[in-house]
């Protein structure tokens, strides 16, 4: 049998506390023991980006870190930073720029953005690529998804320092 | 792909860790950036990990009389944060952003990296290039290991049952002291198909990976007075395994090219 761990964490503003096998993945765990499959899972070695979450205000793999690890951790996922708002930009400017196709990245794609637009910065089109270089679309060549990040950052900034 | 059954265990101290990485089929897991990815191909197999992030002695980064003390814990994002770093050991705030993606970045760490001991990693190279000391302990108390004599083999370390690494040591960079660091990879954060970490004081130190089973000192190119002759003696220090894209002969060309480039920085930059 599993060997198993009690857990207590804060997953998009709400506690939850489980008894969960010491192996299992945080993002299998906000899957199927939450139901948050917003987060989703690509190659589960850390390549894709896929499973992209927040923990404790930084992104991280969800495939790459256990969910006994995220014990007393705060996480926020695609669905939270949508029903905050937080996503909103993003969301709008992906849209409009035609930055997904089959939308699977998708989700990643947004947390690992996200984290640029926090940082309050306008950048290259050289650093955001950079930025999500962890992260892999099989079908938008990136020319979009980057366009759509850069409009985000270019008004985000002029915004905030209005 | 999920990872095979094993227990979780998370010390709250030190001596509690030395208890609980003698048992048998113990792993220690650190950032896990490695070491999940391998549980998940079901390369490895521990009975039990032992999750040492929850040490935060071994978190922090210190200077103290001239020499940088990283804790094994201080993840990457941390140290290409840290000021202290980017004034003191440019070489690694220059390595850091080779180093994966920012998602890995912010869980990997600097003592996780050293342990494991991959052969395209970025930081062993670095701390050999840097003479740097690497800090290791057990139930028996602290020892100091060279870089060089610490990367023993292929993922092999002078790192005994029982033993972890909790810090590395480096001198701070003088004035007039110089380093680089050059990677080509065929990707962002992709592993390296070669790399070079050099550092320059009385003489220079050209250290490269994904050149061997661990990082090779190049000995007669550090030892030469210009550029054309560090390249021209390359092939004496590197023997590189081929890869599944570049064969030994473009792995030798490609470290002459990041040779002279090294160089120039070296003899040029302030």
């Amino acid at each position: 049998m599993d060997p198993a761990n009690d857990v207590t964490l804060t997953v998009n503003g709400t506690r939850v506390s489980r008894r969960i096998p010491a192996r299992q993945h945080l993002v299998d765990f906000l899957r199927e023991e939450l139901g948050l499959t917003g987060s989703h899972i690509g190659c589960e070695h850390g390549v894709c980006g896929a499973c992209t979450v927040r923990v404790d205000g930084q992104i991280v793999r969800g495939c790459l870190m256990l969910a006994v690890q995220a014990d007393g951790c705060t996480v926020d996922t695609v669905e939270g930073l949508s029903d905050s708002k937080e996503l909103a930009a993003l969301q709008k400017s992906f849209h409009e720029k035609n930055a997904l196709q089959c939308g699977f990245c998708t989700p990643g794609m947004l947390m690992a953005a996200q984290d640029l637009v926090r940082q309050g910065k306008s950048l290259s089109r050289e650093k955001i690529r950079e930025h999500i270089s962890g992260n892999y679309c099989r079908c938008t060549g990136y020319q979009a998804i980057v366009d759509a990040i850069e409009e985000v950052l270019q008004t985000e900034v002029i915004h905030g320092q209005g | 792909m999920k990872a095979p059954p094993f227990a979780y265990v998370k010390p709250r101290s030190l001596a509690e860790a030395f208890e609980l990485i003698e048992r048998p089929g113990a792993k220690v897991l650190a950032g896990g950036q490695s070491l999940i990815p391998s549980l998940n191909m079901r390369l490895s197999a521990p009975e039990l990990l032992v999750d040492i992030t929850g040490l935060s002695s071994l978190k922090t980064i210190t200077l103290e009389q001239g020499v940088v003390r990283i804790g094994a814990l201080v993840t990457h994002t941390q140290l290409a944060e840290s000021e202290p770093i980017a004034k003191h050991v440019p070489l690694l705030a220059q390595a850091v952003s080779h180093i994966a993606h920012p998602a890995i970045r912010n869980r990997g760490t600097l003592g996780g990296s050293i342990a494991f001991a991959d052969p395209a990693a970025e930081y062993p190279a670095c701390l050999v290039a840097l003479d740097a000391s690497i800090v290791v302990q057990g139930k028996a108390g602290e020892r100091m290991v060279p870089a060089q004599k610490f990367f023993k083999g292929l993922f092999e370390v002078d790192l005994a049952p029982g033993e972890l690494v909790v810090a590395a040591e480096i001198r701070a960079q003088l004035k007039d002291e110089r380093s680089a660091f050059l990677e080509l990879a065929r990707r962002h954060g992709d592993y390296a198909i070669i790399g070079l970490a050099a550092y320059k004081s009385k003489g220079n130190r050209f250290v490269f990976f994904g050149a061997g089973a661990t990082p090779v000192f190049a000995r007669h190119a550090s030892s030469a007075t210009e550029a054309k002759e560090a390249v021209s003696l390359l092939k004496k220090d590197l023997n590189p395994p081929a890869d599944l894209y570049h064969s030994p002969a473009t792995k030798l060309h490609l470290a002459g090219v990041l040779l002279e480039r090294a160089w120039t920085q070296l003899t040029t930059s302030r």
